[in-house]
């Protein structure tokens, strides 16, 4: 009997890519024999524009990349600018609170629509409106605190646009109690479900050798026993002030990083609460008049004051020459910006280092030999969002 | 810690090493090209760079060798970071692929094809990733228009 095997197309539509991703699947009856996914689909030329672009106007550029996770890709840029200008230590306390409170609650939000769409694909409807009935409630947050929704654009090169509004302290506080419980609903429908666990144990393998070859970061990294977070090795925004716990599990499938990200979780609920704690009065902005906008209140009853704000809207701030490279914690991995600057306003070169981009790399040796219903499982597990693959 | 390398790998390597250069408290690095690959296996291997974070191209238009590939990696012992670059020729751009060192650097050495033009000797699959395959040009080389190849710059709003 001859035997061949049967190319298929899934995807630019396909509702389990999340996105405009195509995945080649070479296939020898169910068994996946070679994968070759194709993107940039989306590829709105990212880097290009921020070299035509003043430093702070390159800020909403970012919210565009992973658009599930905006503070968390604007957070990595400007403290990649702030190293560029030598004033990282110049950020004043409560901005630096602040950012570490907004990035928290956008790790929930992040993890919160992978939990949600992971679960569905697999075929779990009801964990999907649980997850985004609580992600609404931070994405009212993110309208709160900054005006938008999805494209945040809060932070500034030198700390944040605006304080927080006046009681949003306790929406926050509240949030985050109640989510601890939201926590425990989300694990009793999934980890002893036999459903679930028949779906993700021992799919999607990935040894933490292999992961770190090919680059893996984040949850993925972590669910193959490598004991990495930047948040803990390579602190910024102090976050070695705050008591938290790195969630590591060995077994390297799709259910261990499941878990990995679920503990990530709770432990983003308690860098929140420990945040809200330290909240203390204060600057937003660093002392840094070369660099960020004057208060509206001198703009308005000024004329330096005007000209001020004149000069850093229309000019910009020019860093002195030189190179660097900043990776942060994103949620789905290390965001890494490198920015080289020629003294001028713009920056001569951003390069983006998404962690889906490298993430998703990894898929075609995770799902070679494996059957076609689990290559659904094995990208939802990565967690990817093509908008920061394609830039 | 990266001074220690640098130490090291001059050690090493003599004269492949063309210079050195610290700034914001970041250690670059800058290697001779035809030996690229021999060098970030000595990294990975004997200083323990074994991540590979990002690798990409810059283009310094007006400069000769015009461009520079940077390879930004990552010890995931001691927890720091090295970047490492090579200069390549206008005329001749291309670099030995790192691919069999760092998988990883498969996807990034394709983008930095695709959109700056650098070509990677014995890459296993050097295509263009995310622009499409029968584009003509290289989007992010600094004499490539922002608005695109055939169309006139943007003059601004009118009114």
């Amino acid at each position: 009997m001859a035997t061949e095997t049967m190319t298929i197309n899934m995807g630019p539509q396909h509702p389990s890519t999340h996105g405009v991703l195509q995945l080649i699947l070479e296939l020898d009856g169910e068994i996946v024999v070679k994968a070759t996914p194709h993107i940039g689909f989306l590829h709105r030329g990212t880097e290009k524009l921020s070299e035509y672009r003043t430093y702070h106007q390159v800020i909403p550029l970012t919210d565009r990349l992973d658009y599930l996770a905006p503070m968390s890709n604007n957070l990595g840029y400007v403290l990649a600018v702030e190293k560029l200008l030598g004033i990282t230590d110049l950020i004043p306390e409560r901005a630096n609170n602040i950012r570490v409170i907004m990035a928290e609650l956008t790790r929930l939000k992040s993890h919160l629509v992978w939990l949600a769409t992971h679960a569905l694909d697999i075929g779990a409807m009801t964990v999907f409106l649980y997850c985004f009935r609580e992600r609404e409630e931070i994405v009212d947050i993110y309208e709160k605190v900054s005006g938008a929704r999805m494209t945040s654009n809060y932070f500034r090169v030198g700390g944040l646009s605006e304080d927080l509004p006046d009681g949003i302290e306790g929406i926050i506080r509240k949030f985050a109690e109640d989510m601890a419980g939201h926590l425990e609903t989300y694990e009793g429908l999934l980890t002893g479900n036999k459903i679930w666990q028949k779906r993700t144990i021992d799919v999607g393998y990935i040894s933490g050798e292999d992961a770190i070859d090919i680059g893996l970061t984040g949850a993925a990294l972590r669910g193959s026993g490598v004991d990495w977070d930047l948040r803990r090795d390579a602190p910024y925004c102090n976050y070695d002030e705050y008591d938290f716990e790195v969630p590591v599990r060995t077994e390297g499938d799709t259910f261990a990083r499941y878990k990995v990200r679920l503990d990530e979780m709770r432990q983003s609920n308690r860098i929140i609460l420990q945040g809200l704690d330290k909240l203390k009065p204060g600057p937003i902005l660093a002392d840094c008049p070369q660099v960020c906008l004057p208060p509206k209140k001198d703009v308005v009853n000024s004329i330096e004051g005007l000209i001020h704000h004149f000069k850093i809207v229309t000019e910009g701030f020019k860093p002195e020459a030189g190179e660097v490279y900043v990776g942060i914690e994103a949620p789905k991995g290390e965001l890494g910006y490198y920015i080289v600057s020629d003294g001028s306003a713009k920056p001569y070169r951003m390069k983006v280092r998404p962690p889906s981009f490298v993430n998703l790399q990894a898929l075609p040796q995770m799902v070679e030999g494996v059957l076609l219903a689990d290559v659904i499982a094995t990208i939802g597990t990565l967690d990817i969002v093509l908008g920061e693959i394609d830039r | 810690m990266s001074k220690q390398v640098v130490e090291k790998l001059k050690a090493n390597f003599g004269t492949l090493v063309l210079g050195d250069a610290e700034y914001r408290g970041e250690t670059t690095v800058t290697v001779e090209r035809s030996e690229i690959v021999k060098i970030c296996t000595f990294l990975r291997d004997d200083c323990g760079y074994n991540f590979l974070s990002d690798l990409c191209g810059v283009d310094y238009l007006g400069r000769t060798p015009r461009f520079e590939v940077v390879y930004n990696m990552y010890n995931l012992t001691d927890k720091t970071r090295l970047r490492v670059k090579v200069l390549v020729d206008e005329q001749d751009p291309c670099v030995d692929t790192v691919s069999g060192v760092w998988s990883t650097a498969n996807w990034h050495e394709r983008e930095c094809w695709d959109l700056m033009g650098i070509s990677f000797n014995n890459h296993p699959d050097l295509r263009r990733i995310l622009m499409p395959v029968d584009w003509v040009g290289f989007p992010l080389r600094k004499d490539y228009p922002l608005q695109g190849p055939d169309r006139e710059p943007y003059q601004g709003r009118l009114s």
